[in-house]
């Protein structure tokens, strides 16, 4: 909240409080202190002399659009528009953006911003509007904010908001301030093209990995195939004989090469021909005896992640009982700039430059990493190409900063797709196991949800992990489908393999099993699929999602042999969504995605264009992993490399997509993530329709070869 | 392996001389010897698209090209393309559809878009499969790029009537 105290704070240091606790020595825009006062509600959004409003993104851009998004609330509250606003990235200060963490995942960033953001704003117009009241003489309630100036009709007077900022500034900030009402909204919930888009499409955009210092050297690196093995050997008089390498630097578990250039340095390690032994005290294994421990988990009483009502009891009382067992392998995210980090150790500083989606955790893993304190080091984070998960971890900074301590120059990692692929912290495997017992009219009675796999909450919380992964069981302890009795238990399950968040998450686990599971029932007692979803779900919100799908996909139509529809509906991060895959499979189970027709509730929607990639985005990535997507280990290490045996959709295989929004005043839901989750089991029910076999294992295209 | 020599190049209209091995990829060339980062890195396969570049018009992969075999050549990168009526329409096309997300292979995208909309004005959506899968997008851009070529073709058919 915004507070008298507060005010006075922020009133010494400008908008630069968080910045400012860095030392010049190390950033470059550290001088901006001589700015003009600016009218500024918190650490990261201001209204500065010259009249612009600025913000330094509290959230980082992986392509989601939550740069666009953000300053669309902003320019709405401040009536200006948004391509006037002055957007930057910051670099990593937890401080600064407190209570706001930086740290951008789980579909969060306009749930968590909604409210703090519209009200930091809110409090910079009432405050410009009160210096213009004041100097008219009239009362604040008449004047209004337009255009970047404060205008008070009656009179037909108006101020620029530069002619007002040095007074709103000296004032004490306005407490309470009203955002507006949505209904008045402009620029928020009309379709907004992305301000970064054009500077990307033209290769204008500086992600990490094109960062270049002067004086800067580029790396790549090794790790060692087999998870948890040490470097055994490496022929460094080869590398070092190809020209433009420059050394050879070792580490227990990883070596790298330094040169002039990023192919000098990938020749050179291919020359080094680096030897590894595996970890004797760790246990080599492969995909089968991972996939049966996770499934021996099952069996085990795991923790209650939620329990109502008597189950055994109600389990004895219903007509029949379905029950489904469900895995899902490893994925990669593969995005498409590979893992890279620029990095400088110098003088007792460091210096990082890299696409983060965590810049200020990563601050603090890297302070202590180095046994610097933390004002010490900074994080300059850049634009990403592609996240998914895959840059909530520090790993890639890790290694290039053990590199950058041993040189006296800048350095460029960057890592081989291969070792992108086979170094990645993965999706968990999970399997998922029903019992549902029915009414003989089919409403469902008891719901047993049984869980098991890696959880990555364990790997954060430690000691303080009780037993249930809170995001595993995300979208399971709450579903949809009500019952009188139900009971869903996580049991942790280990491999040697690193896992972490992968988009989609926990939610996306528990949909695709919840929603195969339910379809098994819907066709086994011979209804429809979409009218038994709608028979056992109460929720409005929910029937209008799953009402606009059947209208627009064709539900119901019939189709030629080999052509099947299949629905899927979540409720999960505020947002519902429900989805028609309509696949073809020919004669040689060949799967083509030919359409899929998506419906989403996600609250106020702040950019609908925004959101309508999302869904794309979600469709064709979740699509890819649904279809190809797998990691698999053999002899401790990971099988997949590149692009060739980690398939991913192409233009000639995407689908056609059509999305509708439904109108909504109520809080914004994630976007980032439920398209993600929707499509796989829309796309296993569909080629269940299309071929009667019911696909309870991912990838849906090796799983359909095999049945 | 890999002796340094002089290589001559002609990039973006601009000849340009770099001491490299002529076998180096023109991928790594462009982006770190001559510092035109707009040309992407992802698979250094030819399995991705995201380092296209033209080459006397072509589409081919910087990442499978060697230096050498660009020398007499026009190379076009992506930075090179904003002078070009095709790539005024392109970015234009790409820009009103509002294709972007993360946009990191889209440099490539618009490249490969180039060198069809040189061999074919009119692409169908067949033309599009055709010449466009030979690009990965991760953000799953496609029906946005799809919609965006069409988009392209059409200006640049306005553009030269």
């Amino acid at each position: 909240m915004i507070t008298a105290t507060r005010r006075g704070v922020l009133s010494a240091t400008g908008v630069l409080t968080g910045a400012l606790m860095v030392p010049v020595a190390i950033g470059a825009s550290r001088t901006r202190a001589a700015t003009p006062a600016a009218v500024a509600p918190n650490a990261w959004l201001s209204v500065d002399g010259e009249g612009h409003v600025g913000v330094a993104l509290p959230k980082t851009e992986m392509g989601q659009g939550i740069m666009t998004a953000i300053v669309m609330l902003a320019a709405e509250e401040l009536a200006v528009r948004p391509g006037d606003v002055k957007v930057s990235i910051p670099d990593g200060d937890a401080a600064r953006f407190a209570p706001i963490t930086q740290e951008t995942g789980g579909s969060t960033s306009i749930r968590e911003l909604w409210q703090p953001l519209r009200e930091a704003a809110a409090t910079a117009r009432v405050a410009l509007i009160a210096v213009a009241a004041k100097k008219w003489g009239v009362p604040a309630g008449e004047c209004a904010a337009h255009e970047g100036t404060i205008v008070h009709r009656t009179s037909n007077r108006s101020l620029p908001y530069a002619a007002l900022v040095a007074d709103a500034a000296a004032a004490p900030l306005p407490k309470d301030a009203p955002v507006l009402p949505t209904s008045s909204y402009a620029v928020v919930g009309k379709p907004f093209r992305r301000l970064d888009g054009d500077a990307k499409a033209r290769g204008k955009v500086e992600y990490g990995i094109d960062v270049i210092l002067p004086g800067m050297r580029y790396a790549t690196l090794a790790q060692s195939p087999v998870f948890g093995g040490k470097l055994a050997g490496v022929d460094e008089a080869a590398a070092r004989a190809v020209p433009g390498v420059l050394g050879v630097i070792k580490g227990d578990d990883v070596v790298y090469v330094l040169a002039t250039n990023t192919w000098a340095a990938r020749q050179g390690l291919a020359a080094a021909k680096p030897q590894w032994h595996a970890d004797a005290s760790r246990t080599i294994v492969n995909q089968a005896e991972i996939d049966a421990n996770v499934t021996a988990g099952l069996a085990k009483p795991g923790f209650v992640a939620a329990t109502s009502g008597d189950l055994d009891k109600v389990r004895q009382g219903a007509a029949r009982t379905f029950t489904g067992t469900y895995h899902q392998p490893f994925l990669a995210h593969a995005t498409m700039e590979p893992a890279n980090c620029v990095a400088q150790v110098k003088d007792g500083h460091c210096e990082v430059w890299t696409g983060t989606q965590i810049p200020s955790q990563a601050r603090s893993v890297i302070a202590t990493r180095l046994g610097l304190p933390m004002e010490k080091v900074a994080i300059h984070n850049r634009t990403m190409g592609g996240g998914f998960g895959r840059r909530l971890e520090p790993d890639m900074i890790e290694r290039c900063v053990d590199l950058a301590k041993q040189v006296p120059f800048p350095v460029k990692l960057v890592w081989t797709r291969e070792e992108d692929v086979a170094h990645d912290w993965y999706r968990p495997v999970y399997a998922d196991r029903f019992n549902i017992g029915l009414a003989a009219d089919g409403r469902i009675l008891s719901w047993e949800h049984k869980i098991a796999g890696s959880s990555i909450m364990a790997r954060l919380l430690g000691d303080k992990f009780t037993g249930v992964d809170d995001d595993a069981v995300d979208g399971a302890i709450n579903p949809l489908y009500g019952a009188d009795a139900r009971k869903v238990t996580f049991q942790q399950v280990e491999s040697l393999v690193p896992t972490s968040w992968w988009r989609g998450v926990g939610g996306l686990r528990s949909t695709f099993a919840i929603e195969s599971m339910i379809d098994e029932i819907a066709h086994s007692l011979g209804k429809d699929p979409i009218a038994y979803r709608l028979s056992q779900i109460s929720d409005p919100r929910a029937h209008a999602v799953l009402e606009t799908v059947r209208a627009q996909s064709g539900w119901g139509e019939k189709t030629a042999a080999g052509i099947g529809r299949g629905v899927s509906v979540l409720h999960v991060w505020d947002t519902y969504m429900a989805a028609v895959a309509e696949v073809s499979v020919d004669s040689d189970k060949q799967i083509t995605v030919r359409k899929v027709t998506v419906a989403v509730d996600c609250g106020q929607a702040v950019n609908p264009s925004g959101i309508l990639a999302q869904i794309d985005s979600g469709v064709n990535f979740g699509g890819s992993a649904a279809l190809f997507g797998e990691i698999t280990i053999a002899g401790g290490q990971v099988e997949q490399s590149n692009f060739h045996d980690y398939r991913v959709l192409r233009m000639n295989e995407a689908p056609v997509i059509h999305a509708t929004i439904i109108e909504s005043s109520e809080k914004p839901g994630g976007m980032g993530e439920p398209p993600n989750a929707i499509i796989f089991p829309a796309l296993a029910n569909a080629v269940f329709a299309a071929t009667g076999k019911r696909l309870r294992s991912l990838p849906l295209q090796k799983e359909l070869q095999k049945a | 392996m890999g002796e340094i020599m002089a290589v001559t190049l002609t990039i973006n209209g601009e000849r340009r001389t770099f001491d490299v091995p002529p076998e180096m990829p023109l991928l790594w060339l462009l982006r770190d010897v001559a510092q035109l980062t707009g040309t992407k890195y992802g698979c250094a396969v030819g399995l991705c698209g995201a380092c296209s570049v033209l080459l006397d018009g072509v589409r081919v992969f910087g990442c499978q090209t060697p230096a050498g075999d660009a020398v007499g050549r026009s190379i076009t990168t992506i930075e090179g393309l904003a002078d070009q009526p095709l790539g005024k329409a392109l970015f234009s096309a790409w820009n009103e559809v509002d294709v972007v997300q993360c946009g990191y292979c889209q440099p490539g995208q618009i490249i490969a878009a180039a060198a069809m909309l040189k061999e074919n004005a009119h692409p169908d959506d067949a033309d599009i499969d055709a010449g466009m899968s030979g690009n990965i997008c991760r953000c799953g851009t496609y029906p946005r790029i799809r919609a965006a070529v069409h988009r392209a073709a059409q200006i640049h058919a306005e553009e030269k009537a």
